[in-house]
């Protein structure tokens, strides 16, 4: 079965408390390479057959409506892979 | 020493009978906490409350709306996200948005339902620091001519719980400043800002003034006794809260100040 792969970041504007947080973590675990973490979201749909351009722009449109919040977040990516 | 009153006791504070006629809807989605406290403010303001189911198709006959706090969906996907598209929800905004401009407030989860159907700009995100938050905290009404705050004075301070984990009102620059000058930013918080909300604002209403939203939680604050606590344990602050439920019943008999 293909499935949309739908990526979902915070806004760059954004402070992104839970990356925050993470990167505070990273370095008491001897991980002090890292100076910045955001965290996002990644959604797989799965679709029953093939993936036509019309479901995929469905896809588009839930990932703007329902996936992500306009006003904090931005969808980074939409894919489709092939199982 | 003053006595408290037991619990059942409590009977409305200063309640008109004609309030009685005016009815608001109290909606109920999976995951709602707090609609029987709101059903009780509504009660206890004089009013008489319907419970609203979130699959129904149809408001029926409510003159205004309240969408109670709590963890719709679990907080699922992001808070408010998925009550949001619920039946009711489209014709609650449909209400909202009609001439008859139905009064509609959104508390704590509710706020987030209202900033996810876009009924109110911006949105909420994780508090700044990380943590669950419950408190007692004093807000500033900064505007008492919407639907929801006539029985207020303008600048008056009210002390109402506030508990939360994403209550960090965010919003872009420009919007904050449209919210600014257009008066729509209904409450700050005071003395101490929770959670990070972007210029201590704790509620905000839509141009209308019939949609208001707010973090905090007026419906815990309207029974003697059981809101905040005051110095000597009684009057004070507990009851900060009623003037929210009350504004809007004399706005629907047409009784404000």
């Amino acid at each position: 079965m293909p499935r949309i792969v739908v990526d979902v970041m915070p806004k760059p504007e954004i402070l992104d408390p839970q990356g925050k947080a993470i990167v505070g973590a990273l370095p008491r675990l001897g991980f002090t390479s890292f100076s910045s973490v955001r965290q996002g979201k990644r959604f797989e749909l799965t679709v029953d057959g093939e993936v036509t351009d019309a479901i995929l722009a469905q896809a588009r449109e839930a990932a703007e409506t329902l996936l992500s919040n306009p006003v904090i977040e931005d969808v980074v990516n939409v894919e489709v892979v092939e199982a | 020493m003053t006595e408290l009153p037991l619990i059942g006791e409590a009977i409305a504070v200063a309640a008109e009978p004609r309030l009685a006629g005016a009815r608001i809807g109290v909606v109920t989605f999976p995951g709602t906490l707090d609609d029987r406290d709101a059903a009780r403010a509504v009660r206890l303001a004089g009013g008489t409350p319907v419970p609203l189911w979130h699959a129904d198709n149809a408001l029926g006959d409510v003159d205004a709306v309240v969408i109670p706090g709590g963890f719709s969906y679990g907080d699922y996907l992001r808070a408010g996200a998925i009550a949001r598209f619920a039946p009711l929800m489209s014709k609650i905004i449909d209400a909202a948005n009609s001439d008859a401009r139905l009064p509609v407030l959104g508390i704590c989860n509710g706020f987030q339902i209202l900033t996810e159907s876009h009924l109110l700009p911006g949105s909420m995100i994780k508090n700044d620091h990380l943590k669950f938050m419950c408190r007692d905290q004093v807000l500033r009404v900064e505007n008492n001519s919407t639907d929801w705050t006539l029985d207020y004075e303008a600048g008056q301070e009210i002390t109402v719980p506030l508990k939360n984990q994403d209550g960090q009102y965010i919003a872009d620059e420009k919007t904050l400043d449209a919210l600014e000058a257009e008066g729509r930013v209904v409450f700050r918080y005071v003395g101490f800002n929770p959670n990070g909300s972007r210029r201590d604002i704790a509620g905000i209403s839509n141009a209308a003034g019939n949609v208001v939203g707010l973090m905090p939680h007026p419906e815990h604050a309207v029974e003697v006794g059981y809101g905040p606590e005051s110095l000597d344990g009684i009057g004070g602050s507990d009851t900060d809260g009623l003037a929210f439920f009350t504004s809007v019943l004399n706005k629907i008999v047409g009784a404000n100040k």
